[in-house]
């Protein structure tokens, strides 16, 4: 009996770290930080990070979600850098002029590669009916 | 047999310390930054979202950096977003069109429909102050008392005040920030209540 209760907990001791190894990285991101990965992966590129917080402290959410027309919806935004470029979305500040131009191709283009589009705390990821 | 149980033990043990070493040469950054008050914000080199291998994130505004100056919440980005704007610990820009109408809209809706919970409070100032009236009437709400079908089901799945709430602003566990109205203790008529001060053409009519 004394054997059997050993051997099970070696067995224990041999599992924690294998468990351990294989537990994958729980997400600390800040609150409401977007992950956006329609088209980076594909091109290549690291996906995007959009930090609420930062933008709030300089813009009211309207300026965003009313003048420059994105959706207050995750993957309801068809942003592409050819609209950028031309000063739509992300291109009305970040013209090298009030924030920084496209060509800081990695200052937006930072996440980890391989993320799922999406917001960190958001109403997918967390307190959804569906995951109850 | 405990010889070999030993040594897989051994091998694992190493494999762990040297996954272990390999971590602690990495950490450059420390994994959180606290502030005064106790409150906690990750660094972005190791918020396990950005890519450490990317360098141009070392350019970038750490979030205490900002937030910790702004007065304290204990959820959400830990600040008080609506007492930092009244406050004028921040002044964010309003519009970037010149011919943007800026409108603000103080009037409070108390909605009863609410089971055994207090009744929600939906003060429109501090939601114009941010918002346009657009953002929300009349795709997500139509502007008139009792005409949205509201459940907290929809909004837990993204819909009505989801779309904001749990995501953006205050987090969906604040039950009581929205459910504050005890019905034992209000004596108005609930609904849409006189308004104080604001742009008339989206004042919702008041229930009959």
């Amino acid at each position: 009996m004394n054997n059997i209760k050993n051997q099970f907990r070696k067995i224990l001791f041999l599992l924690l770290p294998i468990v351990g190894m294989m537990t994958p990285g729980v997400l600390f991101a800040e609150y409401a930080d977007v992950v956006m990965n329609k088209r980076s992966d594909k091109m290549g590129l690291r996906p995007v990070i959009f930090p609420h917080w930062f933008h709030r402290i300089r813009f009211r959410c309207k300026v965003c979600h009313s003048e420059l027309g994105f959706e207050m919806r995750v993957g309801s935004n068809d942003v592409t850098m050819a609209e950028i470029a031309n000063g739509k979305f992300c291109g009305m500040c970040h013209n090298g002029e009030v924030a920084w131009s496209i060509e800081h191709c990695d200052l937006c283009h930072s996440g980890k590669p391989g993320l799922k589009s999406g917001i960190d705390w958001g109403w997918d990821k967390s307190l959804t009916p569906d995951s109850w | 047999m405990r010889i070999k149980f030993s040594c897989l033990l051994l091998l694992l043990f190493a494999l762990d310390v040297s996954i272990n070493v390999q971590a602690a040469e990495k950490k450059e950054a420390p994994k959180f930054y606290f502030s005064n008050d106790k409150r906690k914000w990750n660094s972005l080199q190791r918020d396990e979202i950005h890519d450490p291998t990317c360098e141009a994130i070392n350019v970038l505004q750490q979030p205490y950096e900002a937030l910790s100056e702004l007065p304290y919440d204990y959820t959400g980005n830990n600040v008080q977003w609506v007492k930092a704007l009244r406050e004028g610990f921040i002044e964010p820009r309003t519009n970037i069109w010149p011919e943007t109408k800026i409108k603000v809209l103080d009037m409070d809706v108390i909605m009863d429909n609410t089971s055994t919970l207090p009744m929600v409070r939906f003060p429109h100032k501090e939601h114009t102050e941010w918002l346009d009236c657009e953002n929300c009437h009349n795709h997500l709400f139509i502007a008139k008392v009792d005409a949205n079908p509201i459940t907290m089901y929809a909004v837990l799945k993204g819909e009505y005040c989801g779309r904001c709430h749990g995501a953006v602003a205050f987090p969906l566990r604040e039950c009581g920030r929205c459910h504050s109205v005890l019905r034992a203790t209000f004596k108005g008529k609930v609904g849409a209540q006189p308004v104080i001060s604001g742009n008339p053409e989206f004042i919702a009519k008041p229930r009959p």
